[in-house]
């Protein structure tokens, strides 16, 4: 038997390499075409990301490219319709680009603040800030409040990297891996790459997480953990570590402020700040003269312990010595913890005694020279190798910000942060603490924001408030309510601005977000919100545009509909400006080419989002005469520059095409990623690879490629001094603004504790917990995670109705039937769901599959689909705001530091529905088709040629087979 | 020739990432399209040649979960092949793949039933069964790369746990991770010869743990202890 000659005729094929955008990991794809049809999408094996691989979702392209609920047309809702009823009319290009621009130009002449800009999961977000920079006005974020921002805050402001996209595990030399409140991706290939080599290199895997799916399946130590206790099992660990001696005394010393000497004089003004020299360095106690001096005077040999009376007399402390004080106590013994984590004592305390085993009987040396920032030489690179990751889990509560503090303090003492076997920086960071960006604080008609409308506050100066104290911002970030809100707060955006507060918005403006679904906490109630009128009959919120590839729940909702186009369409940037792609020992950035033509009449939002901005006349846009500067987007990103030399894109930079990082800009930039696989890597030098916090020929070279603005140090923060200075404004006894509301006092003096604290979510604290009494959290499965692909023909086919998951024990001593309906209730309602029984989840835990509930009529869904008559979303259980408290409505469920939306805390109790009742609840009107929609197919059969059949010989049919 | 598949269930996390890709390179592929019904609507059901199946193993909190993505086995004996009355299943002889002829068959399903790994979908669209072909379309594909002339669900693994290879060759990738690994066959007792095999999860001894000081000294005890250390080394 011999095969065909050719099973496909390669001559009708090309193949084109771009970036994958099926979520948000971006990675490398080969595209094969074969006469304009999609024969195959794969894994780039040359890509930093994935290195050839693809998970299900980037196999599942061709059916996002051939979703029938791609948006075809620009649209608006017909003139007197109710907004939400679906009745839209197509207009042109034209006249949707010159409603919008004439309704921006006006509120760009007197408030700009009156426009809200909020972007979803879109990975252009230095794109989307800058225009919003250019409006002028300070209400931009894009979705990073309800996804991780205590992760990044937590990060950015302890050890210069954060988890997922500012650092990854050392897959090839970790021993030992904690992976806590990782649901199924963050990051969806890399994990799944680094998690085998772990185990094919022996290493142990230990998974914190009150659910056992995923990537906790293939854990060698499942650890089910209650869910919002995470940090006090980690404060329990420094507990053990401190009690036994194990903690990498050096690290800690040479870079950390652990040595450094904190003021202790409660209730006077100054406490808790860190002792410093008029020159305001920092100050140790030397052991060599026996004497304060600085502490970046090496040579004193800082002492690390100690307390001692400073020359004017007040008392003085090293910030070890605090942490002594504090983790030793009882409080954080695993016997005192053990109970509500759900974790015994014996456990705690034998993870922690393992992790400090691999870190200092396990140590690894990588033999490469290096120089540190006091200019002491070293020999190699000595490894600490046990790496954590950490994601939603832990960024989702409440209390995710100090809990993820917490975690960092681990990694810390174990000396496993950016050592060989541990977790690593990913370029451009480690940066100082935290990145020297303040949000811009001001804004005026006609002007630039003066700083992006997000950063970093080091001090109460630095929070965006109006001169009576109050939120400047229409999400209140960076007010008293959310003084770190690095990432907005997306989730307030439609409350606030339905309810006037801070103040009323007349356009409000969405990108890939679906705040009318899934996106928003309280969604039935979002959707009311979307809708009422004030009593002169116009909308609450006047003017609502969506920006969007697909027909969402939000698109309904609409008063002007914007098409995107889909990522095989496209030209994009994911750059370093940006959310890089990098790896830990290579910067990396990459573009997005057109591998298809557009079918229908769309635009990239980022040429329209220029074409409007050129039109209002930014600065940075046009020139004095009022005359284009760019010739759209890819011109644009090819000529702007942030800083002299310094664009978007890395790569093929100079006159030669062959500077990297910095350079003038290069006409033939985009034909050279394209030739490349469109990705630009530049590794680091062996000797550049870790220690980068105080590495001083990486610092050094990090400052002359632009990533950081200074080669100083970057000193990890236990002791974070810019949390005192909130606290102490809570306190009254800051010198700068301070709160007038007891309740923002109270707030401040209770969370912003500059040693990592733990404390209940702010839910439980006002609810009654036995009433409420279990935990109900949810996760992406990883063949949809962050993703819009629930409508996609292949994944759904998997999954399209979610259930709600108990433990089987539990379930079965309360009487609950497997599969059988049930009512779950919080404080803010209740939904009915179909109930699954399982053993791999904690006895107090309930969870569920998100956004797999779609509203009937969405996402080109038939009407009847599972998504919207058995699925459901737990977000209507979800209150935005905080319940029953002293002071009524007044904050957001939101973790107090960073305003990250707090959907991980919320309660509820579960009893069985009656026997008549069936299906989920509550059930929502069928949307309306959009105009132009395409009919939607009873059956796909795609295929880009013939098949070529695989004949059997008639004599192997006669012999039977045999011979 | 005896190819096949080894799958390593210690590593497969259950991302459903190797079904999607074999989803789309066959249905462009020698048994092509493998059509989808209701794609967009209640029941939507598509015929795959891989399905990836979850267990819970044992009670909480000592459960486990295993991920077991289930293919054709290209058994050595295989039923399929055997009861089908018009002869469009088939064995190659020389390596050991299981095909249809999509000319011969005619749906009739025998073969499904026959099947004990429920490795044989029909296509209601074509009337015809489909299986997994091992992607005979890319490992004899000379138009292809030699790096990628792999089944589609090899090549796209992220986390590495599926290999192709000739089992009859002892030095081959796979007959070196069954020797390894305690490679098995799957329901071997019905005696098809299944040709495919699973690594099973690997198993760990107890970790070490740091020495711990039993002593408790209380918190002034250990700063006395800590000073006394940084002043003799200062």
């Amino acid at each position: 038997m011999k095969n065909p000659a050719a099973f496909e005729d390669h001559s009708r094929q090309t193949q084109k390499t771009t970036t994958c955008y099926m979520c948000a990991c971006r990675c490398g794809i080969k595209v094969t075409l074969e006469e304009g049809e999609i024969r195959y999408i794969q894994g780039n094996p040359d890509h930093p990301v994935n290195k050839g691989v693809l998970c299900a979702k980037g196999n599942a392209g061709i059916m996002k490219q051939l979703s029938p609920a791609k948006l075809q047309q620009p649209m608006r809702r017909k003139v007197g319709t109710e907004r939400g009823s679906g009745e839209f009319e197509p207009i042109s290009w034209e006249e949707a680009i010159t409603t919008l621009t004439d309704r921006l130009r006006k509120i760009r002449d007197t408030d700009p603040n009156k426009l809200a800009y909020f972007t979803g999961r879109d990975q252009m977000q230095a794109l989307t800030g800058f225009w919003a920079q250019q409006f002028g006005t300070l209400n931009w974020a894009a979705h990073g409040g309800f996804c991780s921002v205590n992760m990044a805050a937590a990060g950015l402001y302890t050890t210069g990297h954060a988890f997922w996209e500012f650092g990854d595990p050392d897959w090839d030399h970790a021993k030992y891996f904690m992976m806590w409140g990782v649901a199924e991706d963050h990051a969806s290939n890399p994990i799944k790459i680094g998690l085998e080599k772990l185990k094919r290199r022996g290493a142990k895997f230990v998974a914190v997480n009150p659910v056992r799916t995923g990537y906790q399946a293939i854990a060698d130590e499942w650890v089910p953990i209650r869910p919002g206790t995470d940090g006090l099992m980690a404060l329990a660990m420094v507990h053990v570590l401190l009690k036994n001696d194990q903690f990498d005394w050096e690290f800690v010393l040479r870079y950390t402020n652990a040595a450094q000497l904190v003021v202790c004089t409660p209730s006077k003004a100054g406490d808790g700040l860190l002792l410093r020299d008029e020159e305001q360095e920092p100050l140790a106690w030397s052991q060599r003269d026996n004497t304060f001096a600085r502490w970046a005077d090496v040579e004193c040999k800082p002492a690390l312990f100690g307390d001692y009376t400073a020359a004017d007399g007040r008392p003085v402390k090293t910030v070890m010595t605090l942490m002594a004080e504090r983790y030793l106590s009882e409080e954080y013994a695993p016997e005192a913890v053990a109970e509500r984590c759900g974790i015994s004592a014996e456990t705690i305390e034998r993870l922690a005694l393992e992790m400090a085993h691999v870190a200092f009987q396990e140590s690894i040396t990588i033999d490469t020279p290096w120089v540190d920032w006091a200019g002491r030489k070293h020999d190699q690179f000595i490894g600490r190798p046990v790496a954590m990751h950490a994601m939603r889990g832990i960024s989702a509560h409440s209390n995710g910000f100090q809990t993820a503090r917490a975690l960092h303090m681990l990694q810390i003492l174990l000396g496993a942060v950016d050592s060989p076997g541990s977790h690593l920086a990913k370029p451009p960071f480690p940066r100082h603490l935290p990145p020297p960006v303040r949000p811009a604080q001001v804004s005026a008609p006609n002007t630039p924001l003066k700083s992006p409308p997000l950063g970093f506050p080091v001090q109460p100066e630095d929070l965006v408030l109006d001169e009576n104290g109050g939120p400047k911002r229409i999400d209140k970030a960076y007010s008293w309510d959310a003084p770190l809100a690095n990432h907005g707060l997306m989730h307030m955006v439609v409350t606030n601005a339905f309810r006037g507060d801070p103040y009323t918005i007349d356009t409000l403006m969405f990108f890939m977000a679906n705040m009318a679904w899934n996106s928003s906490m309280n969604t039935a109630e979002v959707q009311r919100m979307l809708t009422t009128r004030n009593t002169d009959g116009k909308y609450k919120i006047p003017f609502i545009v969506t920006v969007d590839a697909f027909d969402s729940e939000m698109v309904h909702y609409s008063d002007l509909v914007l098409p995107d186009t889909t990522y095989l369409e496209r030209f994009d940037t994911i750059s370093g400006l940006d959310r890089p792609i990098s790896e830990p020992h290579a910067f990396c950035d990459a573009i997005r080419q057109p591998i298809v033509e557009p079918d229908r009449d769309v635009r990239p939002w980022q040429e329209v989002m220029l074409d409007v901005g050129t039109r209002l006349g930014f600065p940075a846009l046009v020139d004095d005469e009022g005359k284009p500067k760019y010739k759209g987007y890819k011109d644009f990103i090819t000529n702007w520059e942030k800083a002299p030399g310094i664009g978007f894109l890395a790569g093929w930079r100079g006159e030669n095409q062959d500077q990297s990082l910095v350079g003038a800009p290069n006409e033939e930039q985009w034909d050279r990623y394209a030739e490349n696989g469109c990705f630009h890597q530049v590794d680091l030098k062996p000797e550049h690879r870790y220690y980068r916090f105080a590495n001083k020929d990486y610092l050094e070279w990090s400052k002359s490629v632009g990533f950081n603005g200074h080669s100083g140090p970057i000193v990890m923060d236990l002791y974070s001094e810019i949390l005192q200075k909130f606290r102490l404004a809570g306190q009254g006894l800051y010198d700068g603004p301070c709160p007038e509301r007891e309740d923002d006092k109270q707030r401040l003096t209770d969370y912003f504790d500059p040693l990592p604290m733990w404390y209940a979510p702010l839910e439980e604290q006002r609810i009654d917990t036995e009433e409420y009494p279990f935990h109900a959290v949810n996760q992406r499965p990883m063949y949809m995670y962050h993703s819009w692909d629930s409508q996609n023909a292949w994944l759904r086919q998997i999954n399209h109705q979610n259930m709600l998951f108990m433990n089987r024990q539990r379930g079965e001593s309360l009487g609950l039937k497997d599969e059988g309906w049930v009512w779950v209730e919080s404080h803010n309602g209740k939904i009915r769901v179909q109930l699954k029984l399982m053993e791999g989840v904690q006895s107090d835990t309930v969870w569920t599959w998100n956004a797999i509930g779609k509203q009937s009529g969405a996402w080109g869904l038939d009407a009847k689909a599972p998504e919207s008559q058995k699925g459901f979303l737990m977000n209507h259980l979800i209150r935005e705001l905080l319940p029953n408290g002293v002071d009524g409505d007044r904050y957001t469920n939101s973790d107090p530091v960073t305003g990250q939306a707090a959907w991980y805390d919320l309660r509820v109790k579960i009893t069985a529905a009656a026997e008549n009742e069936e299906g989920s609840w509550p059930s929502f009107d069928t949307l309306q088709a959009l105009p132009g929609a395409p009919e939607i197919p009873e059956s796909v059969a795609h295929h880009s040629h013939s098949a070529v059949n695989l004949e059997r010989p008639l004599s192997d049919v006669l012999k039977r087979g045999k011979d | 020739m005896k190819l096949g598949l080894v799958i390593d269930l210690d590593v497969c996390v259950g991302c459903h990432g190797c079904a999607v890709s074999c989803k789309q390179w066959n249905t462009s592929g020698t048994t092509g399209p493998l059509t989808d019904m209701n794609p967009y609507g209640p029941d939507p059901e598509g015929v795959w040649f891989n399905r990836i199946r979850s267990y819970e193993v044992g009670n909480y909190p000592e459960n486990k979960t295993v991920n077991f993505p289930m293919s054709c086995m290209h058994c050595e004996d295989a039923a399929c092949v055997d009861v089908c009355p018009t002869g469009a299943s088939y064995k190659r002889k020389e390596d050991g793949i299981v095909l249809i002829d999509q000319e011969k068959c005619m749906g009739c399903n025998y073969c499904s039933w026959a099947c004990p790994y429920g490795a044989r979908e029909l296509d209601r669209s074509s009337g015809t069964m489909k299986k997994c072909t091992l992607c005979v379309d890319r490992i004899y594909d000379d138009g292809l790369p030699e790096s990628e002339r792999l089944p589609s669900c090899v090549m796209t693994c992220p986390s590495n746990a599926r290999h192709f290879g000739d089992f009859d060759d002892e030095e081959s990738n796979v007959s070196q991770l069954v020797k390894e690994r305690g490679g098995y066959q799957l329901m071997p007792e019905l005696g098809y010869a299944p040709t495919n095999r699973y690594l099973p999860p690997r198993t760990r001894e107890a970790s070490p743990v740091a020495e711990k000081i039993e002593v408790s000294t209380g918190l002034l005890g250990k700063l006395s202890g800590w000073m006394a250390k940084q002043e003799k080394e200062s």
